[in-house]
């Protein structure tokens, strides 16, 4: 056993030398504060309106995903991989999954390639109407979150045609999906490109040029391009800075090269920029939606998997039926197979930034570590900083603009 | 701009470093060096600062725990060049009973948090950190549970035990 020991620190008061008589106040903004939009506290000390210094306090939804993780199959890493960014959970399961076959080596049949680019854009739309929606209701603007809040019900009404599940999706296996999307997905897939494009519009005409929002978020918590990246942020918000950093382009994953679309970018990196970019990037997907469509006319019906009986659960009928899938299924599930001892890096572009899986392999049937590099974590830590000297209710709009999401900020 | 190489950018460490930076294999397309926790924050530093090189993006600080190895605590850094679009992976192995690192806080902002998070996990002491407190635990906690000798949950649970698979 370890001599190792930490040095305890329980239960330190954060701003031990407050004095009344300057009139500091000390305000704990949550756990639970609605503004909040997770469980997270910030301990600010506020002079009237305005924030003189912050401390953040997170880990309140921590659940040890990496030490469970190192005690599962990889089948089963899926579904903690649901529970990071659950705004848009196809995109941490499509990296899961994309991680393992980077390990395995599997190459993956081009028609599963773009069915995954379909979701993995689906969902990015998911988040960042739910960020850009809630971002109008902090400003004190609530109309527009409804107009766009029922579409991400059509979003997840896709999801739940394709996998079954809506928030928690749990989608697609390593080396593809678990079945084949049907007529009706693609009917609704087909139906969302086309509405949502003027739905959008309708929703930017309420907030692009209204007066109150732009003086509410127009050079509000401007970041500049070097402090952003001294930061590692990633993501909407690190584009919104006018860095043009987008793993989709700069390492293309998931055949993103085959595609056609464009890397909004900001200019002053503030609330306004973030939002911009958000709203931009949304459009893209679009665009990125309708030509994989395009192209899955030209690729076989009907191919939903690769061909790897030894890394893919074979379906039920066939292990009730068929004497290789039973084995097969035996070896999967009982961890026979056999990963290389390897490590590999794999990044993806999450909703909020880089999302990266640092899996290290010995050849057993779990990981021996894996590691999430989470774009919330990391986009997070300049929030206490950037709040001082900042106005409480503009602290409240830029939180809600980074668009922090507890379940990826404590993993 | 194009890629860079593993060849011209372990040249171009080797150059600056000698012996100091050794390579490592079994990593998928990503040049992995080792190296001493003496020379980690000069190796960054130097990436960072080349104008050649321009790792500017530190991606990822984290530990690994190697229990069966002699210097049994590794801590790993993913740094990205933004210009030349390439990664590498730098590993240093410390003593798991002693791990003391210098802090990357010096170079980016960023590693703070990253930093504290190993320190909460693994014990990893990073010196010269601001404010190394933990991060996600409990601050009452008494172990670092990431390391290995840490079980998920109580091994003598005799509810959860499968004898026919030997789980």
């Amino acid at each position: 056993m370890s001599e190792l020991k930490p040095k305890l620190t329980a239960n330190h008061l954060i701003f031990e030398d407050n004095d009344p008589q300057e009139e500091l106040v000390t305000l704990n903004l949550g756990p639970t504060h609605p503004a909040t939009h997770g469980v997270f506290q910030n301990v600010l000390q506020i002079d009237g309106e305005r924030i003189v210094s912050g401390v953040s306090t997170i880990g309140y939804i921590h659940r040890a995903f990496e030490k469970i993780a190192e005690h599962r199959p990889y089948y089963q890493i899926t579904p903690l991989t649901d529970r990071l960014n659950y705004c848009s959970s196809p995109i941490n399961n499509m990296g899961w999954h994309m991680t393992v076959e980077k390990l395995l080596d599997i190459e993956i049949p081009k028609r599963v390639q773009y069915m995954r680019v379909i979701i993995m854009e689906l969902a990015r739309i998911a988040d960042h109407i739910i960020c850009n929606g809630i971002l109008g209701v902090d400003t004190g603007a609530f109309s527009g979150f409804l107009y766009v809040m029922q579409e991400r019900e059509f979003i997840y009404e896709i999801f739940e045609e394709i996998c079954g599940a809506r928030l928690t999706t749990n989608i697609g296996r390593i080396g593809g999906f678990e079945r084949d999307f049907n007529a009706i997905a693609f009917d609704k897939i087909k139906a969302f490109v086309k509405r949502y494009p003027p739905i959008l519009r309708e929703f930017e005409e309420l907030f692009n040029r209204n007066r109150i929002f732009i003086d509410r978020t127009s050079g509000v918590a401007a970041v500049d391009p070097e402090t952003a990246l001294s930061y590692s942020w990633s993501g909407p918000l690190l584009r919104a800075t006018g860095i043009d950093y987008d793993v989709r382009a700069h390492e293309p994953y998931s055949s993103y090269e085959d595609f056609d679309f464009d890397i909004p970018v900001g200019e002053n990196g503030d609330v306004y920029d973030r939002y911009m970019v958000r709203n931009e990037e949304m459009r893209q997907s679009i665009r990125i939606i309708a030509q994989a469509l395009e192209k899955l006319e030209n690729e076989p019906k009907g191919v939903f998997h690769a061909d790897v009986p030894e890394f893919y659960l074979p379906p039920k009928e066939m292990v009730y039926n068929n004497m290789e899938a039973l084995i097969y299924h035996f070896k999967i599930v009982m961890g026979e197979i056999d990963p290389p001892k390897k490590e590999v890096y794999h990044a993806v572009e999450g909703a909020n930034g880089e999302l990266g899986f640092y899996l290290i392999s010995d050849g057993g049937r779990s990981p021996y570590r894996l590691h999430f590099r989470r774009p919330s974590f990391i986009n997070y830590q300049m929030y206490a900083p950037m709040s001082s000297g900042m106005l409480l209710s503009d602290a409240i709009i830029n939180m809600s603009s980074l668009n922090v999401i507890a379940g990826e900020l404590d993993a | 701009m194009a890629k860079l190489d593993h060849e011209t950018l372990l040249g171009s460490l080797h150059q600056q470093f000698g012996d100091k930076i050794n390579k490592l294999e079994g990593a998928f397309g990503l040049l992995t060096i080792e190296t001493s926790k003496d020379t980690i924050i000069e190796v960054l530093r130097y990436l960072k600062m080349a104008p050649e090189l321009q790792f500017i993006y530190l991606t990822d600080i984290t530990a690994v725990h190697y229990p069966t190895h002699d210097l049994s605590m590794a801590v790993v850094y993913h740094v990205h060049s933004l210009v030349n679009q390439t990664r590498i992976r730098i590993k240093v192995f410390l003593d798991g009973m002693k791990p003391e690192i210098p802090s990357a806080t010096v170079l980016w902002a960023g590693a703070n948090w990253m930093e504290r998070e190993t320190y909460d996990f693994f014990g990893v002491i990073f010196t010269g950190h601001p404010d190394l407190r933990r991060i996600l635990n409990v601050d009452d906690m008494d172990v670092f549970p990431m390391r290995k000798e840490y079980p998920l949950e109580d091994p003598n649970r005799v509810d959860k035990k499968d004898f026919f698979f030997g789980r």
